[in-house]
């Protein structure tokens, strides 16, 4: 299969340009005409939405949450990148783009990248211009902070809720065009598959998660805003209610997953502190702008932080990355905090965790400075721990934070299914092999708000308004399919409560696939795999019916889709023999424990393809063609 | 540790409901409330019993999805914490803990402890945003904002919409909720064109989805977790009567 990813010709600063000025349109009296279904209501979802709507196009918005209000960018914390340079410190559009083609590790695509670097200013403005509180200097102008692999402070904040600020502005928008009537809006929805006929998405299946009632809608085209599958590894930084069914169900119908492996392992969570743990929290990368990273020095170390002195403490980010320090991107960091508690040195009484100290930055600026940038984390972090973190330093470890992988799509954002858009984290585009801290909420608004209605328009000038009826072979099937699933689910009445599989998948994937991965622990996750797949449909127990409110069958369906997903990320882990960004093979590493990369059999994005239940899937490639940038071995020494 | 929970079950919102008694064995402090719940459910189905239903999402206080009522009170017993981040070293071995959804004319209950809320949604709609169009924006540094009109913003913008304060009020007021947004947008330059219209399209969407009135007593103040000031009610009334005389 030949990928094309309808890259604009022309030079790369000037290719977005060019081109929205050759983009197809549609009248705005033909506008009406057409229907577009929205699924998920994040930045992407949400901000796409509103905007498609203000164009005149009819939208239909999906989300399994009771509000649109409650979609997981809520919880971002720490900001979103934008090249304003209002600090004059040097920063631009094209210093954005190479500090994001770096920090990915040269494995994302420099016309994408490029793009989103330049609407980056866009999308400050038009959340300044919905009434997003942001942060502030004393003369009225926007405050701005640094975050992980960028020298210069272009990050725009609200206190320590930043993503919830950006989500309320984009379903406040929303909110309006419901009200206008040229949306309509179903909560409490779950998308549970995906319509292709005759080879163009033309609707989906959804369930009413309150009555259990499937319905299929029909519509000119489907874009899927759903976000990243990190649940997968069941203990994540992600909303409980996160998952993937949506892009597994797309990518069953034909959409290509690329990049499975890739997943972002933050480094500053709360540890783990028992069995029955349901989620672990984040605690913000901007933390790290005046916290420092230690551990003691010696092995076994039993003393408290406090009784340890200076000079037995290793500060290892600052030791082994002099140049950016505590800011080193999240996947060099936490895998520095996994090789620290790795030795031995870790701290807690699990011996995984790191000290994140505020007391050099406490008395450099005193309690309240501290307190006015960060006081909502510290204050999660004691509900959390019961411990005062103004009094000793907190305790982090990494934890599944964030999903670069995602579903196939080209330039314009649409899979290689025509119709089936895919943006913000449910794609693959723009973040590589590492996310840069503050990009994903610029990459959720540029999707959404300023690269999609021009990039749907162009597809929907070529299209016959008023796509059809969701009557005809294709939906008949589709349908049929989930019922079929849904009753399976119901049907097997076993003995383990799904929680259980859904433990042992993220057991496995945490050992095997997450911060560091092997040859021999990828195909061991590879032959274990299908083996808890069966178990599951053989064994699971899912309470209740499927007539009304029930969420065991809710999540069943998620982790059934989780399984299958699991073994690709092994899959395309095994298959890319180098380590780059997350991706981290032991087998491939520098003499001082870096990534190396191997830029000659693996400068490329994998596509995968699913060829049917118990077949194995193919692997397509997209080659990354570097015209602008040098690849170079990523340093922040 | 042990604790005995009364909790509410109610099958679908024509069905009537009632208490359950369940007893939690096995808990540690360390463990949030809501992994409780987890862990009931488990027990409960493994005995082929139907778990409990609740609204949860991200776990970190800033969905507003979890809503419940620990003995009488909205979101427990913490100051300024939504229920999934109440953990367990908040109460006693031994304790018995009466675990109820939202009570509120406003929202209906759908199953067991969940709620139906979308009256929030609704109520925003009628006029809680800036009518500004996707490209429309000037320069964001064009206008400037003090710092301190704009944190105030922010206070009022935290707030999470988890409908505490509508659970808490004697007359199930929604006063709280429909001030903090009213007030967010307000202070700001860019809400200004529409400040006179929005106050009063809110007030009328509130009022025609069953809120009763302010009862003047604060509890929504004292329940919300993200310590929303009932000072925006004040604030409220007054760009509600200023609408009214066409003075704004």
């Amino acid at each position: 299969m030949k990928l094309d990813a309808r890259i604009p010709p022309g030079p790369l600063a000037e290719k977005w340009t060019r081109f929205k000025s050759n983009v197809r349109l549609v009248s705005p009296a033909n506008k009406r005409k057409y229907e577009v279904i929205v699924v998920g209501t994040g930045l992407a979802g949400a901000s796409a939405a509103a905007s498609l709507a203000e164009l005149g196009y009819r939208v239909k918005s999906f989300c399994f949450q009771d509000s649109p209000r409650r979609a997981h960018s809520i919880a971002a914390q720490g900001g979103i990148n934008a090249a304003k340079n209002y600090q004059n410190d040097g920063d631009s559009v094209r210093r954005l783009f190479q500090d994001t083609i770096k920090g990915g590790d040269f494995r994302s695509r420099e016309a994408n990248v490029h793009r989103l670097a330049e609407v980056s200013v866009d999308i400050i403005d038009q959340c300044v211009a919905q009434g997003v509180p942001f942060a502030r200097e004393y003369g009225g102008m926007l405050a701005n902070r640094s975050f992980g692999g960028a020298q210069v402070s272009r990050t725009f904040y609200a206190r320590g809720a930043t993503g919830q600020q950006l989500l309320l502005g984009a379903y406040q928008a929303l909110s309006r065009q419901i009200e206008l009537g040229q949306i309509e809006m179903l909560p409490r929805h779950e998308m549970l598959d995906l319509v292709v006929e005759e080879g163009r998405a033309k609707g989906i299946i959804t369930r009413h998660l309150v009555t259990g009632e499937l319905t299929s809608h029909a519509a000119d085209a489907v874009l899927l805003c759903t976000g990243g599958y990190g649940n997968a590894y069941y203990l994540s930084t992600y909303a409980r209610g996160s998952n993937a069914t949506a892009i597994w169900r797309a990518h069953r119908r034909g959409a290509l997953f690329s990049n499975p492996c890739f997943t972002q392992i933050h480094p500053t969570c709360i540890p783990v502190s028992g069995e029955y743990q349901s989620k672990l929290t984040l605690m913000s990368e901007s933390l790290r702008n005046d916290g420092r990273c230690w551990v003691p020095k010696a092995k076994g170390e039993k003393r408290s932080a406090a009784q340890i002195p200076e000079g037995e403490r290793d500060y290892f980010l600052e030791r082994m990355y002099p140049s950016y320090g505590n800011l080193a991107p999240r996947d060099i960091a936490s895998r520095a905090a996994k090789r620290v508690c790795d030795e031995g040195r870790g701290v807690g009484p699990t011996g995984l965790g790191v000290y994140l100290d505020f007391s050099e930055a406490i008395g450099r600026l005193g309690e309240e400075t501290v307190r006015e940038r960060y006081a909502n984390l510290f204050a999660m972090y004691h509900e959390i721990t019961g411990e005062n973190a103004y009094e000793s330093p907190m305790r982090i470890f990494p934890a599944a934070h964030y999903t670069m992988g995602g579903l196939w799509v080209d330039y314009h954002l649409m899979s290689n299914v025509p119709g089936l858009f895919v943006l913000g984290e449910a794609n693959f585009s723009d973040h590589g092999a590492n996310r840069l801290g503050a990009s994903a909420l610029m990459q959720g608004l540029a999707d959404g708000y300023f690269v999609l209605p021009y990039t749907v328009g162009d597809y929907l000038s070529q299209q016959k308004p008023g796509g059809g009826k969701p009557e005809g072979t294709a939906f008949r099937e589709a349908m049929e399919t989930t019922q079929a699933r849904t009753k399976k689910l119901l049907g097997v009445k076993g003995h383990k409560p799904v929680s259980e599989f859904q433990r042992r998948l993220g057991k496995i994937l945490w050992d095997h696939c997450g911060m560091s991965r092997t040859k021999q622990g990828l195909e061991e996750a590879i032959k274990i795999l299908p083996g808890l797949r069966q178990e599951f449909w053989q064994d699971v127990n899912v309470p209740g019916a499927g007539e009304d409110l029930n969420q065991s069958l809710e999540t069943a369906g998620r982790v059934a889709d989780f399984l299958e997903l699991g073994e690709l990320m092994c899959r395309d882990a095994l298959e890319r023999e180098e380590s780059c960004g997350c991706h981290f093979r032991e087998e491939y590493q520098t003499p001082d424990g870096e990534c190396a990369r191997r830029d000659a059999e693996h400068s490329d994005v994998s596509a995968w393809e699913f060829k049917g239940d118990g077949k194995p899937e193919v692997r397509h490639i997209e080659p990354l063609n570097f015209e602008e940038l040098q690849l170079a071995t990523r340093s922040y020494k | 540790m042990k604790l005995r929970l009364r909790v509410w079950r109610q099958k679908r919102c024509d069905t009537e409901g009632r208490f359950e008694t369940y007893e939690a064995d096995g808990l540690t402090a360390d463990m949030s409330f809501l992994e409780m719940l987890d862990v009931v459910n488990d027990r409960l189905t493994k005995e082929g019993k139907e778990p409990i239903a609740f609204d949860h999402d991200c776990r970190e206080g800033i969905c507003g999805s979890c809503a419940m009522a620990i003995n009488g009170e909205p979101h427990g017993p913490n100051e300024a914490a939504t229920t999934c981040q109440i953990y367990l070293r908040s109460f006693r071995d031994g304790d018995t803990l009466t675990v109820e959804p939202w009570r509120a004319r406003a929202f209906p209950v759908i199953k067991d402890l969940v709620t139906d809320r979308t009256a929030f949604d609704r109520v925003i709609q009628a006029g809680g945003f800036v009518s500004v169009s996707t490209g429309q924006a000037p320069d964001a540094n064009a206008m400037p904002i003090g710092k301190v009109e704009a944190e105030k913003a922010f206070d009022a913008a935290h707030c999470i919409g988890c409908g505490a304060c509508v659970a808490a009020c004697r007359n199930g007021s929604a006063m709280l909720f429909v001030a903090a947004k009213v007030s967010h947008l307000g202070l700001l330059p860019q809400g200004q064109p529409e400040r006179a219209q929005r106050v009063q399209k809110m007030v009328a969407a509130m009022d025609a989805e069953g809120f009763g009135n302010c009862s003047n007593q604060y509890a929504c103040e004292a329940v919300c977790p993200k310590e929303i000031s009932v000072d925006w009610i004040a604030r409220m009334n007054r760009d509600y009567a200023l609408a009214a005389a066409k003075k704004l």
